[in-house]
């Protein structure tokens, strides 16, 4: 086996080294900085040059190498290399080769351009370790021109009715996709702290992101008419954000395709767009592939699996400690 | 039907009433006539006949989506309802038409007329013909049940909004036994006469919760009190030498409770009575005796014998075919007892007497033996109000005891359907016995969404077995378990069940062995059925 599954996490014995491991290892491979992927405590880290400011940022003085996507590694007698994965800027399917078997670890991933993060690449390998989070025929996305569209229009309405557009979505990747995306015209925009903070970061890769208005404890929540809210989902409804006065509430997430979540989150709106594959994304990924082993992790992996075994694939369900996007957000989730 | 979703999704989108209302409003002005009118049909719990099953609609759906059927019904709990479910699997659609909401309808209802065969490509080709949220409204008109937010009330108001009518007019011609297969938008809001229907009930009034103490009511001797019953609300109606029996929820329940064609032998044409139904022997028997009765469209002999139903009168609104509800409580209720003067004892019709007090504290401690009287506490009602329609604040109260507890281990957990899907919101609790935990009932309501949340966390990572969609969890959780009545029911391995069950407390500071036990709750029956 080039890769094992062991309790700390995925193991490549060939390498000595495991990939975004979730308990305390000697030596780490990191796919993407979101916190189920990247923990602290490891003795070295390895990602991509572009997921390295945020892993910095988010994990402090850690000892990290870093490469460049598609760049070769040898670590021991494995052949490792990264690729994007177009989940988040910087972030990679990890693809590693023992003796000409190749094993791709995908992380988090979706196949469509969402015009900040480099574009997913289909990696072709004998085993390939998929998420699922979406892993439903009733999850599919229409086209991100068309959400940030309704975004745009709903908030221009909110704009000319004079109240305040509150959007929750993660603070890493989510939030900085929107900004990149939504029309700056029509507003200020202001960010929550926690957007702030890794806007700043991906400025400083020279990612383009419109200009915005950090929120502080002085600032004066009446000074931008027609403002448009950027903040992480558990910060909508809080206190925080009742200070805007008159607001219409939206999220963006996979899960609002379900009108059961939506009226859960009890916001007025929800805005269907991930930085997760959907269902065809998934199959699509996993075809173009070619491998013919397929480890499904984090989502509703027993169906997706099932599912990938009537369709020819020999599939399993690999128990992990990852997160995925979070169905219900609590305040200490947010950086998923 | 693009309107209709629009309309829909207006309403969807928002938690605000005003909203909701203007978006009705414009709905009910500008939408055909026949389009109207089913809307209000619709979101006032009518439906049009099934045409399909949803087993087929599910065969159907998988194969137009090309994925195995199984698939679709592990899809299902996620999503939380079967119509979205469909609406979110189908590809996208291919000729797209614009027809009105009761052109779908009749397109379901022509399809009774249809050979079995028939039946699916006109279903495929509706699906082809609808946009997204269309065709999650036209799969609603086949699964049923459109819970979106809009209460009868709220119905009501939109309409006297959109027709500049008046309010209570609009809610008693929505009342009663119509379809629009059977009437039409003039017939129904616009003739001149609404009595003209023998068989429509009034609006039912309906008391609040009394939150606050007594005295904020004012001078108790405005005030009148009677025992609170637990049976079903309904309403009598004697026109034109026939009776109908309504409930609340504005179901005709004539044929399930034969007894009260007696009523007929008693009381004059031209009545309409408010009151409680309840299984009657030598006075009211428990709830569980009625409930034999209930969901029983025909009523077997012996059932007639063994839990007979009489009606509790409180309240009359209409005598010699003229409409009381803008008299006084005092002047209607006395009216009330001369009717019921000399009724024979075994006549289904009983007026309960008003519990007599002088001070807000004697009626407390009269209220506190509620219990014994097979009453769950005391209705108050202001002597001078009128007989208003739906729940106002003001005039009625029900003051109720508080309710029973007891603290129980959950042993089982179910998933939620609607905006519960994906969360673990229904329950299974069990008392100890001995070494064993025994369950007694189920519950789903009580607890926040956010420890809903929680609980659900921790009923994924604590699942010891799966049945279908029910888990088996590790017995940890201690909850305190409210409800309103216990009663002996061989139905159940514990023996009992409950009144009202619901999570009134997680207790985090109760261990295992502190939860109650078996013969704690036996103790209770033995107290108070």
């Amino acid at each position: 086996m080039v890769l094992s599954f062991t309790e700390r996490g995925i193991y490549c014995p060939a390498g000595d080294f495991y990939v975004d491991p979730w308990k305390p290892v000697p030596r780490a491979l990191i796919t993407h900085g979101h916190a189920d992927h990247a923990r602290p405590g490891h003795g070295a880290y390895l990602c991509t040059h572009g997921a390295a400011p945020v892993m910095r940022h988010r994990l402090g003085d850690i000892r990290l190498d870093t490469i460049a996507y598609a760049e070769t590694r040898q670590i021991g007698s494995a052949r490792v290399s990264f690729h994007p994965a177009g989940h988040v800027p910087g972030s990679a399917q990890i693809r590693i080769e023992v003796g000409g078997e190749v094993w791709v670890v995908s992380g988090d991933y979706k196949t469509t351009p969402d015009g900040l993060s480099e574009a997913f690449e289909p990696v072709r390998c004998h085993s390939f370790i998929s998420e699922c989070t979406f892993g439903l025929p009733v999850f599919t996305w229409e086209p991100q021109d068309i959400v940030i569209n309704q975004i745009n229009q709903w908030w221009a309405a909110n704009a000319s009715a004079g109240i305040t557009t509150m959007l929750g979505a993660y603070s890493l990747g989510k939030a900085q996709r929107l900004l990149a995306a939504i029309d700056p015209s029509i507003g200020p925009i202001l960010t929550h702290g926690a957007v702030e903070a890794t806007n700043a970061v991906l400025r400083g890769q020279g990612y383009a992101l419109p200009e915005t208005v950090p929120v502080m404890p002085d600032t004066d929540h009446k000074a931008y008419p027609g403002a448009l809210v950027l903040a992480p989902p558990s910060a909508l409804g809080s206190a925080w954000a009742r200070k805007f006065g008159p607001q219409s509430t939206g999220f963006a997430s996979g899960w609002m395709r379900l009108r059961g979540v939506r009226r859960r989150r009890a916001g007025d709106r929800g805005f269907v767009i991930s930085d997760h594959a959907d269902w065809p994304g998934l199959l699509d990924a996993i075809r173009t592939t070619e491998a013919e082993n397929i480890y499904v992790t984090h989502g509703y992996t027993d169906i997706f699996a099932r599912y990938l075994r009537e369709t020819g694939y020999n599939a399993q369900i690999v128990a992990t400690d990852y997160t995925g996007e979070v169905l219900d957000p609590a305040p200490d989730e947010d950086g998923a | 039907m693009k309107e209709f979703a629009a309309l829909f999704t207006r309403i969807d989108q928002t938690t605000k009433t005003s909203i909701k209302i203007n978006a009705l409003s414009d709905y009910l002005q500008f939408a055909p006539k026949e389009d109207r009118l089913w809307c209000i049909a619709l979101f006032t719990g009518r439906r049009p006949r099934r045409a399909v099953t949803t087993t087929q609609l599910r065969e159907w759906a998988a194969e137009a989506a090309g994925i195995p059927l199984w698939l679709l019904e592990e899809s299902y709990p996620v999503v939380g309802d079967l119509a979205e479910t469909i609406a979110l699997i189908l590809p996208p659609n291919g000729q797209y038409t614009n027809h009105g909401l009761s052109h779908w309808i009749n397109e379901l209802r022509d399809l009774h007329d249809v050979e079995n065969e028939a039946r699916m490509p006109r279903i495929l080709a509706a699906w082809d013909q609808l946009a997204p949220t269309e065709r999650f409204l036209f799969n609603k008109l086949i699964t049923g049940g459109f819970r979106i937010g809009i209460s009868q009330k709220l119905m009501t108001r939109a309409l006297a909004r959109a027709l500049d009518r008046d309010e209570a007019e609009m809610a008693h011609r929505l009342m009663g036994n119509w379809s629009p297969e059977t009437t039409t938008w003039d017939a129904l809001i616009e003739a001149e006469d609404p009595a003209t229907d023998l068989s429509r009930p009034y609006p039912f009034y309906l008391a609040y919760q009394l939150d606050d103490a007594p005295e904020t009511l004012g001078d108790p001797s405005d005030w009148s009190a009677e025992w609170k019953w637990d049976g079903i609300r309904g309403q009598v109606i004697l026109r034109g030498g026939e009776h109908f029996v309504w409930s609340r929820g504005e179901e005709l329940m004539t044929d399930r409770f034969p007894e009260l064609a007696r009523l007929r032998d008693f009381l004059p044409d031209g009545t309409v009575l408010d009151g409680e139904i309840l299984a009657w022997r030598d006075g009211p028997l428990p709830f569980n005796a009625l409930q034999k009765r209930i969901g029983r469209k025909t009523v077997p002999k012996k059932l007639l014998t063994e839990a007979p139903v009489a009606m509790a009168a409180y309240d009359l609104l209409e005598t010699g075919g003229v409409d009381l509800r803008a008299q006084p409580y005092a002047t209607r209720r006395a009216q009330l007892e001369t009717l019921c003067r000399d009724l024979p004892a075994d006549a289904p019709l009983h007026l309960p007497p008003h519990v007599t007090f002088d001070t807000w504290d004697a009626l407390a401690q009269t209220r506190a033996t509620a219990r014994n009287h097979s009453s769950e506490g005391v209705m108050l009602k202001r002597r001078a109000s009128p007989y208003l329609a739906g729940r106002k604040k003001g005039d009625w109260w029900k003051w109720k005891l508080d309710p029973l507890t007891v603290d129980a281990v959950m042993i089982y957990a179910q998933s939620g359907h609607g905006r519960r899907a994906n969360l673990f919101t229904d329950f299974t609790f069990a008392v100890r016995d001995g070494n064993e935990l025994v369950p007694f009932t189920k519950a789903y309501s009580g607890l926040t969404d956010a420890e809903f949340r929680e609980i659900s966390a921790w009923v994924r990572k604590n699942t010891l077995q799966r049945f279908g969609p029910v888990r088996q969890v590790t017995p940890h959780h201690v909850f305190e378990i409210a409800f309103e009545g216990i009663f002996e029911s061989p139905r159940h391995k514990s023996g009992l069940a409950l009144r009202f069950p619901r999570m009134s407390r997680w207790r985090r500071d109760k261990p295992l062995d502190e939860a109650n036990t078996l013969d704690d709750l036996r103790a209770l029956l033995k107290a108070y059925d």
